[in-house]
């Protein structure tokens, strides 16, 4: 009963503070609120019995993806976005438009298929789900495990690389169309 | 009344009620503490360069953090033209609550009335809530609208996720050694022997990384007087100041009750009884208090760039090879 | 109106879903990269709570394990796709992807 309030009232801030990050015109007003709403989501994983993956969206997505938001927004120093034009009116009609189809789209399918029906019971943890999640992580995707880590250096190597940009600004030669 | 008594007689509200009075009580003498931290401050700063520090107020000058807040509340509050109203009032907010957020997890004794709540994922939300911590710098220097302040801001926040890396990496030595997560049964596991003995490089890495955390000296370039104004609290005044000051205290207080739980022993000490042993909890924080109070009046500031070099190139290194060879170890005694 | 005193399965899905559209009406209508780049954060983070609510579901940890795998590639992701918005931003001065046509015929 308690769970199902703690629910309602997670998924409300959750879907409240992502609207926001669409609808609001500053950019730092938008990630401050997908900061937000990355909290709430933590909190709905809390709810699932996934305390480590909860921990782990606070530390790796609300601490560490968005402050690089952050930094970027306030490094190219973004003022209010200014979105108007005939174009612009002409996107807004067409996203809106998408979005409500795949909205109902997506009601009417989850709605139909799993109805309100009855969940397994939980078994009782033998261990802890951050030790759970380790055993399964080193054993049956050890293999994954280590690409990604391969991929988290060329991620590195990526972003110093191109983060330093050019020495020298490319002009266009005088004279060229 | 007999709605209260059900209500009462049913184990959730119970929960619930002893949760919320621990808190209160627990936040209060923290936050106590905090204030009186800043006077301690003054004092051990006053005695190391040879002089009193504040004797006037009160006898011995203890009725200085009372002066110290009215004073603060009784300023005036200026907001700068052009700074983003909401942002500039939210991110004063933002540095106390990570810090009083973690007085929740750490458990000053060995019973269940020693401490709010007990969680198995204790250590990864004490890493959690020093990562939030960075925003309210962030955010403070970017909503001044002033270019120091944007300045130490960003200086601070980089400085501040540099070395989260490190001290993260230095957590998880006592993490192979405890096999949980949680606070409590790290303190359990330490009943034998401190954790500081079995891993010193991590215990020193810790308390490096946790002045670079904290904004303290030697690491407190953002908000060095001679540097930047006075960083991303350029414009900020009143209680709004207040609270950065009380935020950074908080934090200091904070760390070293984490610091204690993973590598002093916690809650454990030889002669007192278990209602007494937070006595223990309590002497060994006040020591690592007064070792970030000595370290803060006896070091000069490192330059920024010596900052980052010795957090990405030195400490982050040393702590990988700590978790090396404390695996190494860990695996071969358990072998035998 | 009670409610159910376990959380049925399909209110997680019709979240993800919901979290899904905003994400994608995010990517459509806003012209600031940046905030483009949120929406799709949005968008991840929606497969990531389907994820999570199937693996509680079907009792199995796999689930756990994939979300654990899609944080840090989009931990890289963005990572990577900010670096190259800064670099178009000191080529062109400007964040807004209308603008970002150079490739225009």
């Amino acid at each position: 009963m308690i769970t199902t309030a703690l629910f309602l009232a997670f998924a409300a801030l959750l879907v409240g503070c992502s609207l926001m990050v669409i609808l609001h015109r500053n950019p730092v007003t938008s990630a401050l609120f997908l900061v937000l709403a990355f909290c709430s989501l933590a909190g709905i994983y809390l709810l699932l019995q996934a305390e480590f993956l909860a921990m782990v969206q606070v530390i790796v997505y609300a601490g560490a993806i968005m402050v690089l938001f952050l930094f970027v927004i306030m490094y190219l120093n973004l003022k209010r976005d200014v979105e108007d034009g005939m174009p612009h009116v002409l996107r807004r009609f067409v996203g809106w438009g998408i979005g409500a189809l795949l909205l109902i789209e997506g009601a009417v399918y989850f709605g139909r298929r799993w109805a309100l029906g009855a969940t397994l019971p939980e078994p009782a943890p033998t261990v802890g789900n951050t030790a759970a999640i380790g055993q399964i992580l080193y054993s049956r995707y050890l293999f994954p495990f280590e690409i990604t880590s391969v991929l988290l250096i060329v991620a590195i190597l990526g972003a110093v690389l191109i983060g330093r940009g050019r020495v020298a600004p490319v002009t266009p030669p005088e004279g060229s169309s | 009344m007999s709605q209260l008594a059900a209500l009462w007689s049913h184990p959730d509200f119970q929960f619930v009620f002893w949760a919320l009075v621990k808190i209160l009580i627990i936040l209060h003498a923290m936050l106590g503490v905090v204030s009186y931290l800043i006077y301690a401050e003054r004092k051990v700063a006053g005695h190391m360069q040879a002089r009193t520090g504040p004797n006037r107020v009160g006898p011995m000058g203890l009725l200085q953090p009372a002066a110290d807040v009215l004073k603060l509340f009784f300023k005036e509050e200026f907001i700068p033209d052009g700074a983003n109203k909401v942002i500039f009032h939210i991110a004063p907010m933002l540095a106390v609550i990570p810090a009083l957020v973690t007085f929740s997890v750490v458990p000053f004794g060995p019973t269940d009335a020693f401490r709010v709540t007990d969680i198995n994922v204790g250590l990864l939300l004490f890493l959690a809530l020093s990562s939030l911590g960075v925003y309210s710098i962030t955010l403070g220097g970017w909503s001044s609208n002033n270019k120091y302040a944007l300045l130490g801001g960003l200086r601070s926040s980089a400085q501040m996720i540099s070395y989260e890396l490190a001290m993260g990496l230095s957590t998880i030595g006592v993490l192979l050694l405890s096999g949980s997560l949680s606070l409590v049964d790290i303190v359990h596991a330490q009943e034998k022997m401190w954790f500081a003995v079995y891993q010193p490089v991590a215990f020193v890495i810790f308390m490096i990384t946790a002045f670079a955390e904290t904004n303290r000296a030697p690491f407190d370039l953002p908000e060095a007087e001679a540097e930047l104004v006075a960083g991303f609290h350029t414009e900020y005044s009143s209680m709004k100041f207040g609270l950065f000051f009380l935020g950074e205290f908080a934090n200091v207080l904070s760390i070293c009750c984490i610091a204690t739980t993973l590598f002093l022993g916690g809650w454990n000490g030889p002669w007192l009884p278990d209602s007494l042993k937070f006595l223990w909890f309590f002497a060994k924080l006040s020591v690592l208090v007064f070792f970030f109070i000595w370290v803060r009046w006896t070091y000069p500031r490192l330059r920024y760039d010596q900052l980052m070099d010795l957090g990405w190139k030195v400490l982050l290194p040393v702590s990988i090879l700590n978790i090396l060879v404390t695996a190494l170890v860990v695996f071969w005694r358990g072998q035998g | 109106m009670s409610l159910p005193a376990v959380v049925p399965l399909s209110w997680y899905l019709l979240l993800s879903a919901v979290l899904f559209t905003i994400g994608v009406v995010g990517v459509l209508v806003r012209r600031n990269a940046l905030v483009i780049f949120m929406s799709i954060e949005l968008m991840l983070n929606a497969a990531n709570l389907a994820f999570v609510a199937f693996a509680r579901d079907l009792q199995s940890l796999d689930g756990q394990v994939f979300v654990f795998f899609v944080m840090t590639v989009a931990a890289a992701e963005v990572a990577i796709g900010l670096a190259i918005i800064v670099n178009v931003f000191r080529l062109k001065e400007t964040v807004y992807v209308d603008e970002i046509n150079l490739l225009k015929g």
